[in-house]
């Protein structure tokens, strides 16, 4: 488990504004707006480039327990001083509040990979976002289907 | 009474079927043909290796009549494809004649008529005859026995046993792997229990603790039989924290999990296996995504949604087998592995009619004593019935409108919710309703029978969810089993809707009225996943109501409308 000890003051200031963000879009939430989140977290990194590819976001498909949904999330990097992942942001497009967790990573970690726990509301999109050390971004979305359950064939 | 001169002389039902169908020759043959043991067992060998398969017994120590879906929908990209073909279609796409044995196995097709020729089918006395007469003509280390799961629960003695009774039966018939699913609803506990003592490994690779991710039961083991490296990879249901309660085994979590099955398939090979055999409980859907996705595996196993395929389904280079449920069938699979590799295969799917089928003594022998404390509640008639009563297909069966009619009266609600699980016998017109007959489609642990209300549009909601979770068109995100059983209240679904959109027209059926999404109703329903559900077990709810009853007439199932299929 890596959850940053200390998070750098961008990801203070980014987990400050998408609380905000949520704040502000929070009636509209109640049947998740998963546009008006996805259009946030876009303005939050200044609407630069977020490229696909190398976040991979491992979560169960339908959610056994919506209170705890296991979350693993690793970025494909070689992880050197030229080249590491610096961050790795969370967000659940469905949730009252949809920043979820931020990773910090240094070249020390050998590995961009971190796992984690969140509650989820209803079925919605997990985002995490990386942070490259060259300043490129890259994302990833999986969807998570939290069900009434039973009926069990 | 049906004799077993009757079983032999199908021919006369057939017949005459086959003169309607115009089918020809061929249907005359099979129609006139006399089936045997020897007939039932025929079968050219090949390779050196046997693989045996049994999957969903649910705790069926004796022979049932179990009606397969006359309704069982492919959404997506499998519609239209096996296994949901049903009816003449199934017949149709197996070149299988009408009124013959196997077409009275596999399709719902003129059930009662020849389920009055054909006579129960399973029976684990039975399934013991063909398993040791296969072992004794294939040689014991040739033969691998596994079991799907769905096996040590959903009877009565099942039930008051926590499945001991079961589990000396199957360990009778020496299996040499299983997987789980309703096993965990034993408890994790007693499941351990089990497990710990069982003489052959139960298998899951996609079982971790919550905590730590640790293994909960050993994932794979690879077998030497008839020459060659067979490694098994146990897959248990996925859904089960989902579809089942949770708080039963609050430590261990499931799911799809496969890159982990990934690794288990090279590990496998790393290890010098000739092929990889995964035994699966995900569901013949999910199986044959899984398949696509999985490289390397060479036969899935399949189970959980309990169909029963006569042939091989391909997927690339992988064999899907599904063998049915309730004992109906034990596949037999011969395979030819040279050079490390599966080069041939002859696949059987063989129908267990037990009127053909000389039962196993030592099995009937431990049955029986099993039985025997049971014997007395189990036979205990409590109603007879004029038509066919059965569970199975995607919508409300017969056998529901009792359960759901019963809730109605007994707990006096204006709409009862009963599962749509896929297990529960068939019963034939005229034939007595046993404590044991209702217990078949009722055994399980968490029988409670509650009584609560729920607003119009909470009804919604549980009708969607579970909708979507039988026909959302991603086999990965299907729980297995049928749309929930309701009584006093009729829908039309869009199965190919999406989720929200696939209800619609809820009415109440007493009075003819729109459901109101803001009016409270008193509702009552069974197999709640919740801890702590109250309320008196629903065999007993469906006992006093047939009891009253004393005679069961179904009624023309009209209360679900299916559209745009």
């Amino acid at each position: 488990m890596t959850f940053p000890d200390a998070l750098s003051r961008r990801d203070a200031i980014v987990l400050a504004a998408l609380s905000a963000a949520a704040t502000a879009i929070g009636p509209r939430l109640a049947h998740a707006d998963a546009a008006a989140v996805e259009a946030e977290i876009k303005k939050l990194y200044a609407d630069k480039k977020l490229g696909s590819g190398r976040v991979k976001i491992d979560v169960p498909q339908i959610a056994e327990n919506g209170l705890v949904v296991p979350i693993n999330v690793e970025v494909e990097s070689p992880m050197t001083e030229q080249d590491f992942v610096k961050a790795v942001h969370v967000y659940a497009d469905g949730n009252p509040l949809p920043g979820v967790v931020s990773f910090a990573f240094t070249p020390a970690c050998g590995k961009a990979a971190a796992s984690s726990r969140m509650r989820l509301a209803q079925t919605q999109n997990i985002i995490a976002v990386a942070e490259m050390s060259d300043g490129s971004l890259f994302t990833s979305k999986v969807e998570v289907k939290v069900t009434i359950g039973g009926c069990g064939g | 009474m049906i004799s077993r001169r009757d079983f032999l002389q199908a021919g006369a039902a057939a017949s005459a079927l086959v003169a309607a169908s115009g089918l020809g020759p061929l249907n005359r043959v099979a129609a006139q043909q006399r089936l045997s043991q020897a007939d039932i067992l025929r079968f050219q060998p090949l390779g050196t290796l046997t693989l045996l398969y049994v999957a969903d017994l649910h705790a069926q120590l004796r022979p049932v009549y179990y009606r397969e879906p006359s309704i069982n929908l492919g959404v997506g990209e499998v519609k239209g494809l096996v296994p949901h073909l049903t009816g003449k279609d199934v017949l149709a796409h197996f070149n299988l004649p009408a009124g013959s044995p196997m077409a009275h196995a596999l399709s719902s097709e003129d059930f009662v008529a020849l389920a009055k020729n054909y006579g129960r089918m399973g029976g684990f006395d039975r399934i013991a005859t063909i398993i040791k007469a296969i072992r004794a003509e294939r040689g014991e280390g040739n033969c691998l026995l596994l079991d799907g799961g769905d096996t040590w629960t959903n009877a009565w003695g099942a039930l008051q046993t926590k499945a001991q009774d079961v589990v000396e039966a199957m360990n009778l018939l020496k299996p040499d792997a299983m997987t789980g699913h309703w096993e965990f609803t034993l408890g994790a506990e007693r499941v351990k229990e089990i497990t710990d003592k069982l003489p052959f490994p139960f298998l899951a690779q996609n079982i971790r603790d919550t905590e730590f991710e640790d293994r909960v039961f050993e994932p794979r083991k690879t077998f030497e039989r008839g020459g060659a490296k067979i490694a098994v990879i146990g897959q248990a249901y996925p859904y089960t924290a989902i579809a089942n309660p949770r708080w039963m085994f609050p430590k261990w979590s499931f799911g799809l999990r496969e890159d982990d099955l990934r690794k288990e398939v090279e590990d496998a090979r790393a290890e010098g296996a000739d092929i990889v055999v995964l035994l699966s409980h995900n569901g013949f859907d999910i199986d044959r995504k899984m398949a696509g996705r999985v490289k390397g595996i060479d036969i899935i196993l399949t189970s959980h949604t309990h169909d029963a395929l006569p042939d091989v389904v391909k997927v690339g280079q992988t064999l899907l087998i599904a063998t049915g449920s309730h004992g109906k069938f034990v596949s037999r699979l011969d395979l030819d592995i040279r050079d490390k590799a599966l080069k041939g295969y002859r696949f059987g799917l063989i129908p267990v009619f037990s009127d053909a089928i000389t039962p196993d003594a030592e099995m009937a022998a431990l049955v029986a004593k099993h039985r025997a404390p049971f014997e007395k509640d189990l036979s205990r008639v409590l109603a007879k019935t004029e038509g066919l009563l059965y569970r199975r297909g995607n919508f409300q069966g017969s056998f529901d409108d009792v359960f759901t009619d019963a809730m109605l009266q007994v707990r006096d609600v204006e709409i009862a919710l009963s599962p749509g699980v896929r297990w529960g016998a068939s019963l034939l017109p005229g034939q007595d309703i046993t404590f044991e007959d209702v217990t078949n489609a009722c055994a399980m642990s968490y029988p409670q029978c509650y009584r609560t209300s729920m607003k119009g549009e909470m009804l919604k909601t549980v009708l969607e969810d579970v909708a979507d979770n039988i026909f959302n068109p991603d086999p990965y995100l299907q729980g297995g089993g049928d749309m929930v059983r309701v009584g006093g209240m009729g829908f039309t679904i869009d199965p190919n809707a999406t989720i929200g959109q696939r209800i619609s027209n809820m009415t109440n059926l007493r009075d003819g009225k729109p459901i109101d999404a803001n009016r409270e109703y008193t509702v009552a329903g069974w197999a709640s996943i919740n801890e702590g559900t109250q309320g008196p077990p629903i065999w007993d709810v469906v006992s006093q109501y047939l009891t009253t009853k004393k005679t069961i007439t179904p009624r023309p199932l009209d209360a679900v409308k299916v559209v745009n299929i």
